[in-house]
């Protein structure tokens, strides 16, 4: 899962580095020859800025995204929703991994990624900054944020980045099978008891907005996309993606029966394009700032893993030691 | 296979739904590592061996439905009361500190290691297909924790008192793993099961190497006070809640598909 790419630095142009013109005319004309850039090559001081601050939340949003859903390991009904349940979220931990590897290939080691995670200097997703209240939360989390993500994935691995590129690839591959397990489970409530059915609804209510939220704030207000979807660090604009989600799962949510909070949400036959009630775009800014249900705690879960296994990784770092007799 | 007299059933059924029970246990309490291990590799390890040990338990539980009459799988594994279970002491502990939780891994998987290498031969033949499978997965468990025994037991200061104090803790509690069943004659004379003491002597020849390369030392097992009980139903105050949270959602409505 993550959450698109809406974090952008905002670099002011004072700050802009001057890069050597002709190298950077040669980088952009591969990048125009569709060739991948691999981590040796020369890349703008930007580019290479841009990248690990993208990969390293898409990383944390793997690994602080464990946590919503990890909680309901441990209450998942049944040995088949269980098996699933773990696998999906060992998966996530798993991309984490991955994409830790792949910003590394930019030149920021994971330890020096994660201390900015837990200092609050490095964003995660904001979705994960909501709580998971019920079984049908993590249905409606495995099924649509899991989508949400595989159109911003798919989108993302057609970038310039080879290592991001190959790590994507992968990632949806596993994510596909997630949407299938989220899809199932949501599909079993839908059609279930009235209790399991208003547990589902109650879930899709609940999360619309973080979901409509997900792809970033809209084209008009988003900024300084235009150097990066030229450098394909950025391939689509939040507003394509989020029509791309909407296109392809909201007749699927109105398929089981289930509603959606908003009034206006309709396709527009003539357009082509969905049209929507906004969401709180401030709202969205409070909880990226810190102000979300979930923030002070997931940092605390983080935190409190990283203190605790601190002496397990210092012992890696201490090759294994023999005793011996000193020489007196 | 021919007709099981009851008492052979019933020797079988108890010995099934234990080992059955310690694997779901300590299947869900290795879960709890997803997104909190000490580094992601340890996180992604612990959730491998906490699936392996889920499909352990189902394989058992659907021996037990398909062969000894019992319910369905979920049903025997998310509806049992905590007084139902057979699992041992060891595995009910929450998860600790990564000390503890390795710790643990290494004695227990060690021990289920040579269980199912010993089951591989059993004559009960649904046992001993299963066993077949579960040996070949149990085995790479074994070299993880002993790896990681080895790394932890002789690093820095604090990793080896850690470790060492882990070993103390938790000894008297795997040794609870071994606790005597009433059919112990009657799975022995039958061949279905060489008998948990036997079990319990090769386990310490195994482990004791281990614990020696790692730098540790072995408690005096013979001065410890084996944790008895849980094979009886008799259980820590751990496993009651770890119930309640694991069949939160199944309680819900335990009749329909989730």
């Amino acid at each position: 899962m993550y959450g698109g790419g809406y974090i952008y630095d905002k670099s002011s142009p004072a700050e802009q580095h001057q890069d050597d013109p002709a190298k950077l005319a040669e980088f952009e004309a591969k990048i125009d020859r569709g060739e991948k850039i691999e981590p040796h090559d020369w890349m703008p001081r930007d580019y290479r800025k841009q990248l690990i601050r993208m990969i390293e939340q898409h990383a944390h949003s793997e690994i602080i995204g464990a946590l919503p859903e990890g909680t309901w390991i441990t209450r998942a009904p049944g040995f088949r929703r269980k098996l699933a349940l773990m696998a999906k979220v060992q998966d996530e931990v798993g991309h984490g991994q991955l994409l830790y590897n792949a910003a590394e290939t930019l030149g920021k080691p994971r330890e020096e990624m994660i201390n900015d995670l837990l200092s609050g200097k490095s964003k995660y997703s904001n979705v994960f900054n909501y709580p998971a209240k019920t079984w049908g939360d993590t249905a409606v989390i495995a099924w649509l944020i899991d989508a949400a993500a595989i159109v911003n994935q798919v989108t993302n691995s057609k970038g310039s980045y080879g290592p991001y590129c190959r790590a994507l690839e992968r990632i949806c591959q596993e994510e596909s099978f997630h949407l299938k397990y989220g899809h199932d489970t949501v599909v079993y409530l839908a059609t279930g008891t009235p209790t399991q059915r208003a547990m589902v609804q109650e879930a899709l209510t609940r999360w619309w907005p973080p979901i409509m939220h997900f792809f970033g704030p809209p084209d008009k207000v988003s900024v300084h996309t235009e150097k990066l979807m030229r450098w394909k660090v950025k391939l689509a604009s939040n507003d394509d993606m989020r029509q791309q989600f909407l296109n392809m799962y909201v007749p699927k949510i109105w398929e089981l029966g289930l509603t959606l909070p908003d009034p206006n949400l309709r396709k527009n036959d003539e357009t082509g394009q969905w049209e929507y009630t906004e969401p709180d775009w401030d709202e969205f800014f409070r909880v990226i700032n810190g102000e979300g249900p979930c923030n002070a705690e997931r940092l605390a879960v983080r935190n409190a893993a990283e203190e605790n296994g601190r002496w397990v990784r210092r012992a890696l770092m201490k090759p294994v030691g023999q005793y011996t007799q000193p020489l007196c | 296979m021919e007709a099981l007299s009851s008492l052979h059933k019933e020797a079988i059924r108890e010995f099934l739904y234990k080992m059955a029970d310690d694997q779901l246990i300590l299947g869900h309490r290795n879960s709890e590592w997803t997104g909190l291990g000490p580094l992601l590799e340890e996180d992604i390890a612990f959730s491998s061996m906490a699936q392996d040990k889920l499909g352990h338990a189902l394989a058992l539980y659907t021996i037990l439905h398909e062969h000894l009459g019992e319910k369905d799988p979920d049903t025997i594994a998310f509806t049992r009361n905590e007084r139902e279970l057979r699992c041992c002491h060891l595995v009910e502990y929450p998860i600790g500190g990564y000390d503890f939780s390795l710790t643990r891994h290494f004695l227990f998987d060690t021990a289920e290691h040579l269980r199912f290498e010993m089951l591989a031969g059993s004559a009960f033949e649904p046992l001993a297909q299963v066993a077949r499978k579960i040996k070949g997965e149990i085995k790479y468990h074994v070299l993880h924790a002993q790896t990681w025994m080895k790394q932890l037991g002789s690093a820095t200061e604090e990793s080896k008192a850690r470790m060492q104090s882990a070993l103390n803790e938790t000894m008297p509690l795997a040794l609870g793993i071994f606790e005597a069943s009433p059919f112990e004659a009657e799975l022995a004379e039958h061949n279905i099961f060489a008998g948990e003491h036997e079990l319990r002597n090769r386990w310490l020849e195994v482990i004791a190497p281990t614990v020696a390369d790692a730098g540790l030392v072995l408690p005096d097992i013979d001065a410890l006070t084996p944790a008895y009980g849980g094979r009886q139903g008799y259980h820590t105050e751990y496993l009651q809640p770890l119930l309640t949270e694991m069949t939160e959602v199944f309680r819900i409505d335990p009749t329909v598909e989730w």
